[in-house]
This record gives structure tokens, sequence and C-alpha cells, in this order.
């Protein structure tokens, strides 16, 4: 039976092509890119890694360390603050647990940029803060243009990406296991280790990737509220491709961005079975 | 006195709760607040209240236009996305198939990849091919993250699918074309439903793809983000607040429709 007439690769045939034409095909062009003598824009001409090397002998590579920092650190506020809420979602809230999930998918669908720019006019001089403080004759200085803001921006647009796979994580763990675990006279902090946190890892991990990985892409907090006292990669990437107009440059910073992001993915992914993840029965 | 720690534990879990959610919602209500003033700049608290910034943004040519890019983008994003998700959901998790599990991942990837970095990629592979950019590009681009998204949102519907229903249908004579119309959409619904709103408001708000693939013309977030940038003017909190505003609405009215959608199918296999 040819591979077609199944009906599970025929359905996946328009999404495949839609992957191949606009997924696999323009990372090849940005590796190809990567691959010229500097500010050139034909792919035809002989390979050279001079564009990798440049990477390092400039200081492009600090905000690539930068990037990652910021992401991991990111990522650790979001499992501190995403936690209970994500126990709440499950166990506690009970009628209200879809509503609630409502409210944190509402922000999702209004572009960062808007949302950012809420904080900037909450915390910018005579803002919604500062202006209230006037009023009490307080008058600190603003927290825009820091470096924490950019932190603070990071964790706000990605919370969530870490909240609702960890959600689907902690409602994997059986309340059976756990009633069990107490029955036989485990502490709280003994079912957290023991049942609660290794139940609920895919889920957990998941979140912790997908945060991890958009927020070393993150580009919008650092120009929005942080002034630019940061320059995360994504905007080194972006300069070398609009002002500076060194197309291979910016296309070797992609891939060196795409490596450290796909060998991450592909390392996690590889371990789940995504059935169990999504609720297969 | 073990129900009251249980009580004690839930409350402070409420309260976290509810502290997240305003933390979330609070550079909304400053938006709203600064399109809510009648002078050029905004200063807090606002001396003088009034909706004429609403009324400039709302009677402004060039916002019309704008409006009618997004538009045509998300529409156009919504229909076909929908349908190669669809298919694509039954491929991820109605058929067992040799691949499937490979497959799986390859449609997770596009999600867990930084946008402005495959909006770059996207830039790059269309000047390759020498395609001139405009607002249909930017209709492909968006294709490329929304698709895997709907798909995903699709399957988890798909997962709880019983395919004994399609089975009995084929042994009752229905033809392909009869179960896919009768059966399989009328059961999928809910998670097509969900997946078209998905699809919309992703391609409304999407910034960093439009940005490098929309050419000449101009998305709102893109028009927003260049007013932040330099020019701003409370037009943007207009606009950042009807943004969020009808993004809220068309939610909570959508799960107000599954909700119902769900209890008169309920209601109808009681009868």
């Amino acid at each position: 039976m040819p591979l077609l007439a199944k009906p599970g690769p025929r359905n996946a045939v328009p999404l495949i092509l839609l992957l191949l034409l606009g997924f696999a095909a323009p990372l090849l062009a940005v590796i190809g890119f990567s691959l010229v003598p500097a500010r050139t824009f034909s792919l035809w001409q002989l390979p050279t890694l001079e564009n990798y090397a440049g990477v390092f002998s400039g200081t492009n590579y600090i905000s690539f360390v930068y990037s990652l920092i910021f992401a991991a650190v990111t990522v650790i506020f979001l499992a501190v603050i995403c936690y209970p809420v994500a126990l709440g979602l499950v166990r506690v809230f009970g009628k209200w647990s879809m509503f609630m999930s409502l409210l944190f998918t509402i922000p999702l669908f209004v572009s960062e940029n808007v949302r950012l720019y809420g904080w900037v006019l909450f915390f910018i001089k005579n803002g919604v803060l500062l202006g209230t403080l006037k009023t009490l004759g307080i008058e600190p200085e603003s927290w825009l243009f820091t470096q924490s803001i950019i932190l603070f921006g990071m964790v706000y647009v990605y919370l969530p990406f870490m909240l609702f796979p960890m959600t689907l994580g902690i409602s994997m763990v059986p309340k059976e296991t756990r009633d069990a675990a107490f029955d036989l006279g485990a502490t709280r902090w003994q079912v957290f280790k023991e049942v609660d946190l290794p139940l609920s890892m895919p889920g957990i991990t998941i979140g912790f990737l997908l945060s991890f990985v958009l927020a070393v892409g993150a580009i919008a907090e650092a120009k929005v509220l942080g002034g630019q006292r940061i320059i995360p990669v994504t905007h080194d990437i972006e300069i070398a491709f609009t002002y500076a107009q060194n197309w291979p440059m910016g296309s070797a910073l992609s891939v060196m961005l795409m490596l450290v992001v796909g060998v991450l993915v592909l390392t996690v992914l590889r371990r789940f079975d995504l059935d169990t993840i999504l609720g297969k029965k | 006195m073990e129900a009251k720690a249980v009580n004690w534990r839930s409350g402070l879990i409420w309260t976290w709760s509810l502290a997240v959610v305003a933390f979330l919602y609070l550079p909304s209500v400053c938006l709203l607040l600064a399109s809510l003033t009648d002078s050029r700049y905004f200063t807090f608290p606002i001396a003088k209240w009034g909706l004429s910034w609403w009324a400039k943004t709302f009677n402004s040519l060039e916002i019309h236009a704008l409006f009618q890019t997004s538009i045509s983008i998300a529409l156009c994003v919504t229909v076909i996305s929908v349908v190669i998700a669809l298919f694509g959901a039954l491929a991820f998790a109605r058929y067992e198939w040799k691949g499937r599990s490979i497959y799986q991942k390859i449609v997770l990837l596009p999600i867990f990849f930084p946008q402005s970095v495959l909006g770059l990629a996207l830039l790059l592979w269309f000047n390759a091919l020498g395609l001139e950019l405009s607002w249909k590009s930017a209709v492909f681009a968006h294709l490329v993250w929304i698709v895997p998204v709907v798909t995903l949102v699709i399957s988890i519907q798909v997962y709880s699918f019983d395919p004994a229903l399609e089975e009995a249908a084929f042994d009752l004579g229905a033809t392909r074309w009869q179960v896919f119309r009768e059966v399989t959409l009328p059961v999928l619904f809910p998670g097509i439903f969900s997946g078209m709103l998905f699809a919309f408001l992703l391609s409304w708000g999407n910034f960093p793809l439009s940005l490098f693939t929309t050419g000449a013309d101009t998305t709102i977030p893109e028009y927003l983000y260049a007013k932040m940038v330099a020019g701003y003017t409370p037009g943007v909190p207009v606009l950042g607040t009807v943004n969020t505003l009808g993004a809220t609405i068309l939610l909570l009215g959508g799960y107000a429709l599954i909700l119902w959608w769900r209890r008169s199918r309920t209601e109808d296999s009681k009868q």
C-alpha cells in the first residue's frame, strides 16, 4: 500500500508542505547566507566562515550571553510565580477554574508591544505610579530604562507560556496517588517531592523550555521598556539586517541562536510522548 | 484542624493568583486611563478627562487603512489555517501511522522558535525567491507559526473523539463525505471554533512576523510600535484599549458560545 493511501500521512500533507516551504526552506536560506562573504547579497559564492569568526572577534557575543542569562533568570522567576497559580487552577478554583484560565489567556492575544507600553505609562515620569506618588509628596526616580525593568517586562510577557504547560503537568498527577501517599503517612513535603514533582514533570519541563526559548528571542522588552540599556542578540540581528546592511553577519548570529534553541528543543521533546501530555485517553 | 489548614492554603493561593491577574491587567488599565485624556500628553492624575482622542482615532483615514490591512491578513490566516490544521490535527491525534511521533514534534518546532528570527528568515527566503513583499506575504508568514498552534488546539479536541462514531456511520452506509460532514465536523466543532478564535487573534496581534514580511503595508501592531518609538499621541492608548477590549469580548463571547453549544448537545442526547 503506498504511503499516501493511508489516512494519517494523507492528512498530514498540507501541513508538511507548509512547514517545508515556510520553515525548513527559510532556515536553509539563513544558513546559506551565513556562509557568504560579509556585506554581500547573493547566495551563489564560495562559502566562508568569516562571519562566525566575526561574531566572536566583535562585540556581538556579549549580547548573545546577555540574552541567554536574561532568559534563564526569567524562567526561574516564572517558575516561582506560576507554580502556586497552576496548583490553584487544578486543585483549588473548582468551578472558577475555567474562568480564571480565560483571564490568563486574554493578554496572550494583545500585541506584546501594546501591553509593554501600558507599563511605560505606569512607570513613566508623571505617569500612573509616579504621578500618584507626587500628589503624596514623594518623587522617586523612574524605574524605566534600567536593566532590571527589562527582566520585569520579560517575566510579564512570557508568564502564560509557563503557566499553561505547568497547569497541564499538574493536572496529570492522579488524585488517588496523592491520597495513597498521604494515607501511607507521607508528609506534605514528601508528597511534593516524590509524587507531585515527578508526575507533573513533563508539563513543567515544557513550560521551562517554551518560556526560555521565547525569552531568548525577546526584543520588544529592551526596546520599549529598557531604552536599549541591554542589547539583546535579536536586536543585533535586526540591526545587521537593516541599518548595517550586513545580511551574512545577521545570518551567522541567527544560525547560532537557532543552534542553541534547536538542540535544546530537540533533546527535551525527544523524551516526551505528546499523546499522554495532550490528554489521549 | 486539617480542614482549617486546607482553607488557609487555598486562601493564600487565591490571593496570590488574583494578585497575578491584577499584575497582568494593570498595563491595560493604564492604557485605558491614558486614552481618556483630552490633552496631547499623558500626565497623571488626569487634568482634563475626555473622549476626543477616541473620536479622532475612529475618524482617521490612516487608521481605517491599517484596520483594513490587519483584518485582511487575520481573516485569510483564519480560513487557511483552520483548513490545514483540521487535517493536520487528524494526522496528529486521530490516526495511528508510522512517523506520527516525529510528525508531532516537527509540528511543534515553529512554536518553540523565536518569532523575530523566523520573521527575518522568511524575509531572506522571500528575497531569495524574488517575491515582492505585501500583506499577502505576511499571511504566509503568519501561517507558518499559527497553523501549528491551531493544530494543537484542534488536536486536543480530536483526542477526546471516539473513532467508533465514524465507524458506526460507515457501517450504516454513509459515504466518506457524509461521515465527515455529519459526524466528524460537528463532534470536533468546539475545537475548530477555538482554533478559529486563536488564529484570528494571534494574527491580529502579531508584531514580530509582520515587521519583516509586510513590505510597504502596515498592520496595527506595526503602526503602534512606530508611534511608541517616536511621535506618541493618545491615539496609541486608544488603539491599544480597542485591541484589548476586542480580544476580551471575542474570547468571553466564544467561551459562552462553546458552553451553550455543549449544554444544548447534552440536552439533545438526553431526549
